[in-house]
């Protein structure tokens, strides 16, 4: 294999990685605020939703709708922020821990 | 001043302005879908974008030194000091690197001026190879590093070039189906809203990415420039003020807009509603991290423009105006090319007129393409007034004006 194999092979042993990364964050996250916004309608019921014909449906709200709907914001903002630290942290050779739950950054 | 510090200060001047150019090109890359839904006024928009760039630029502390050595060999980064590290004279390198900066400053003001969403480090890397071809010869290039990481033009340029946005868009694509299928049922009204909240959100993401990965590669020029000059000493560090001049100056060029491109981004490609801005710049913001962070090299601008498309793919009955794509792919493939084409003249004329006159010569050129780039836009001007009119309508008038 020459060298312009090689930098194929170690292409794709990147772009996998970046594919399952972006999949499950750059598509997966938004997949899920949609569910938060949906259960964030069915909350607030009555013109938030509409049925088959498009037409507002008369349905009332249901607060275990908005319960759900803060539960996942919050997640989607926690890995949100979480990214980012990694990156920030990566960015300045240090590494990051999520033990209980609250990132930390320390030295490597 | 000596003849050497009076080159180097118009090298560090060209290599902000390359930054300012950067900063205005890319400024849709974040913003453009925001802008086009009304979840962002347009001058708002460019502001925070601007001010993220600048808080990006600062995080990026990893040291950019060797950014150029990917695509050319000046700098020996196992060196044990700055000033046996060059592997080319000093006075050659800060020949190499302005005409190298004016390359990408003249690309990147061409493909402003034609609304095309082309790679900034692309220009860059491209000015850079083409005065390096002038002046060292095809052995001075990068072509495909040793084999042992991703290097060189092939493994930072052409294969990230081709990679990403199919990355980008297949991810943006996926997501903009999803959504659309979890929020069915959900009034138009109710869902805009909630959704123009998650674009903000997401934009600004890309916006914090751009900074901490377009910002240095200027911070790396100029350094590399200082130690040609014999200005600075080390190798595993950047001045102060470089890293402040560079941040300040990307974050001047995204506050004055780019409204071209930000138009054809956000307008042209694909009539982009809420959920699919959320879906394009949380694809672009998660592969632009990912990447960096896996040491991927890539362009912003092609994972945006990849993402954007992929929602235009993603949702069902959405038009994607292939023309337009078409236009920019053709776009990024001269780009490299192009930009090498215009930094090995600038190198042969510089070379012609000896090293103090010649940058002087090179400078003149730039300033001078630079307003008449500038004033042929003024004909067509576009602004964050007319930068959300309809498309179809604008190309219409056009074509009945017989411009």
């Amino acid at each position: 294999m020459g060298t312009f194999g090689h930098e194929v092979h170690l292409a794709l042993d990147s772009i996998w990685k970046v594919l399952v990364a972006g999949l499950v964050l750059g598509a997966g996250l938004p997949a899920l605020y949609a569910v938060g916004i949906r259960s964030l309608a069915s909350g607030a019921g009555g013109e938030a939703q509409v049925d088959s014909n498009g037409s507002a449906t008369s349905r009332a709200g249901n607060p275990l709708g908005i319960a759900i709907a803060v539960v996942i914001f919050v997640i989607v903002a926690y890995v949100v922020v979480g990214g980012i630290l990694i990156v920030i942290a990566s960015g300045q050779g240090k590494d990051i821990s999520f033990n209980h739950v609250i990132p930390k950054i320390h030295a490597t | 001043m000596d003849t050497e510090t009076f080159v180097l200060v118009l090298v560090v001047i060209t290599a902000l302005g390359f930054d300012f150019t950067n900063g205005f090109h890319d400024t849709g890359n974040a913003m453009a879908t925001s802008i086009a839904t009304g979840a962002l006024r347009p001058k708002i928009a460019v502001a925070l974008s601007a001010v993220l760039n600048l808080a990006g630029a600062f995080l990026s502390v990893a040291v950019a030194l060797t950014v150029t050595n990917a695509v050319v060999k000046t700098f020996n980064a196992d060196a044990t000091s700055a000033s046996n590290a060059l592997t080319v004279p000093g006075h050659t390198l800060l020949s190499i690197v302005l005409a190298g900066l004016i390359g990408g400053i003249v690309w990147n003001l061409l493909t402003w001026l034609l609304g095309l969403p082309s790679s900034s480090s692309h220009a860059l890397f491209g000015g850079l190879i083409g005065a390096t071809i002038a002046a060292i010869g095809w052995s001075g290039v990068n072509w495909d590093g040793d084999g042992t990481t991703l290097d060189g033009v092939v493994g930072k340029v052409l294969l990230p070039a081709v990679v990403s946005p199919v990355i980008a868009a297949l991810v943006a694509g996926v997501g903009t189906w999803l959504i659309y299928r979890i929020t069915a049922g959900v009034a138009h009204a109710f869902s805009v809203t909630g959704f123009r909240w998650g674009q903000i959100g997401t934009a600004c993401l890309v916006s914090l990415a751009h900074g901490t990965n377009d910002a240095q590669k200027t911070m790396g020029v100029i350094t590399l420039a200082l130690i040609a000059s014999g200005h600075w000493g080390h190798t595993d560090s950047i001045p102060f003020w470089v890293k402040a001049a560079c941040a300040t100056a990307i974050a001047l060029g995204t506050y004055l807009g780019g409204w071209r491109i930000i138009r054809t981004l956000g307008k042209g490609l694909v009539e982009i509603e809420s959920p699919q801005g959320v879906a394009a710049e949380a694809s672009s913001a998660a592969v632009i991290l990912a990447s960096s962070h896996l040491g991927f090299a890539l362009s912003t601008t092609h994972v945006a423009t990849g993402s954007i498309l992929g929602t235009g793919l993603g949702k069902p009955g959405a038009e994607v105006r292939w023309a337009v794509a078409g236009r920019m792919v053709v776009g990024w493939l001269l780009t490299l090319p192009a930009a090498a084409v215009v930094g090995a003249a600038m190198w042969g004329l510089g070379n012609l007129f000896g090293f103090t006159a010649g940058a002087v010569i090179q400078f003149v050129i730039l300033v001078a393409l630079s307003g008449y780039l500038y004033f042929h836009s003024q004909r067509t001007p576009i602004s964050a007034d007319n930068v959300n009119d309809d498309w179809d309508a604008a190309a219409a008038a056009l074509e009945t004006e017989g411009v």
